[in-house]
């Protein structure tokens, strides 16, 4: 099989750089996974899993990918590698986004708080998985 | 002509200052490793978000971009976000940031324009509220926090965001220090708001697929976008602090260390000079014997 570079960044650091041979990537309209000689292209992505060669997967959140002759790359706001995540700190920080939620009294705080829930349990759906 | 005792004392204190020099210097020489790793780290991502802004920015133009990119037609009111050091003693550090700042405030105001500011930082405040008391509209403290992270610089990215939609300014520049090496630290002025879109060359020319459309995406890469460049600009304002207190702290060692010498050798010349003194007393009043 083909393969072609593929880079994810976050503002933090780089998470992984080197030649992979298929991603999935969670965009905004769905899961796609890209293989070698994709047309270029470019996405929102949404809160979900990118797994590399079926194999290493990785939780990101907010970011984009970009597609074009040079290979991938996945900018992403947040980005983790699903193993490292811990989960009891997931569900505290879940219980803290419902009361947020809960307390929430304007449309943007409400917004907000929606937004964070929906990152949090597809953050849990990569830890069961 | 001090005596003795005070020539004792006054190399006493400054052993002490230069030993607190010396740990300070080492402690800028650990953390500046850290923070030049940090600065480092975030390089790709904003780099590749230039050159992902630069091929979209391409695409859209006109009447139709966003105001991010294209301003609101007007430079009346401008923002200067003024990033500096929480911690004094590092050198030029906070006073050329702020020397540049002022440079662009009055070049503003002699052109009639309306200026606000918005320090990052409580030295670059503590310099400028003296002259820029009315123009300061509030201060970001970064004391507690011990790494900056990119939550830090979205927050004050959501805050420019939001004055911005609210129609508080026109113009928005980012002023901080960029790390070059140790001795060199160069305060820059980088306009934020609207976007300075990099020419890109070739690469525009590929035609790409947009999920959702272009304008979508765009419109929510900008915002992140400038969030980026703060996060960038606090990164490398940390090097450069951690850089210029290091080799502040460095010169304050050595002087240190020569007033020391010299003192020391007052000390000894007076010492000597009074057991001389001693001595021809007691020899010339054996003699009178």
């Amino acid at each position: 099989m083909a393969s072609f570079p593929f880079e994810l960044v976050s503002p933090e650091r780089v998470l992984f750089s080197g030649n992979v041979d298929s991603v999935v990537v969670p965009s905004a309209e769905g899961e796609m996974t890209v293989l070698a000689n994709h047309a270029p292209f470019m996405s929102a992505v949404r809160p979900g899993v990118v797994t590399v060669d079926g194999g290493k997967r990785l939780f990101v959140r907010g970011g984009f990918v970009d597609v074009n002759a040079m290979g991938l790359t996945l900018l992403a706001e947040q980005a983790i590698p699903v193993e490292e995540i811990d989960r009891e700190k997931v569900a505290a920080d879940m219980k803290m986004a419902e009361d947020e939620l809960r307390a929430a009294s304007t449309d943007e705080a409400r917004t907000l708080a929606t937004e964070k829930i929906a990152a949090l349990s597809a953050m849990m759906a990569a830890v069961r998985s | 002509m001090p005596s003795l005792k005070d020539l004792r004392n006054r190399i006493a204190s400054v052993k002490a200052t230069q030993k607190i020099t010396k740990a300070m210097q080492m402690v800028a020489a650990a953390k500046l490793r850290r923070a030049q790793m940090a600065a480092e780290a975030a390089r790709p991502y904003a780099q590749k978000m230039e050159a992902v802004l630069a091929n979209l920015g391409a695409g859209v133009s006109g009447a139709d971009a966003p105001r991010l990119l294209a301003g609101t037609g007007s430079d009346q009111v401008h923002l200067l976000v003024v990033c500096t050091a929480e911690r004094g003693l590092c050198g030029a550090f906070n006073s050329s940031i702020a020397r540049l700042a002022r440079e662009h405030i009055n070049r503003l105001q002699q052109a009639g324009k309306t200026v606000k500011i918005l320090c990052v930082g409580r030295k670059g405040y503590d310099i400028l509220k003296r002259q820029y008391d009315k123009q300061i509209i509030d201060v970001i403290e970064l004391r507690a926090v011990k790494q900056i992270g990119y939550v830090n610089a979205d927050e004050i990215g959501q805050r420019v965001m939001t004055m911005f939609a609210n129609g508080e300014f026109d113009v928005a520049t980012l002023f901080y220090s960029q790390f070059k090496s140790v001795i060199a630290q160069i305060p820059t002025a980088q306009r934020i708001i609207p976007a300075e879109i990099p020419v890109s060359a070739a690469s525009s020319t590929a035609t790409y697929d947009y999920e959702p459309d272009e304008a979508t995406i765009l419109s929510s890469l900008l915002p992140r976008n400038i969030s980026v460049q703060v996060f960038r600009a606090l990164l490398e304002n940390a090097a450069s602090e951690q850089g210029a207190r290091m080799s502040a702290m460095d010169n304050a060692t050595r002087n240190a260390g020569e007033m020391i010498k010299k003192q020391t050798q007052k000390y000894n010349r007076t010492r000597q000079a009074m057991i001389t003194k001693e001595l021809i007393e007691i020899i010339s009043g054996a003699e009178a014997l």
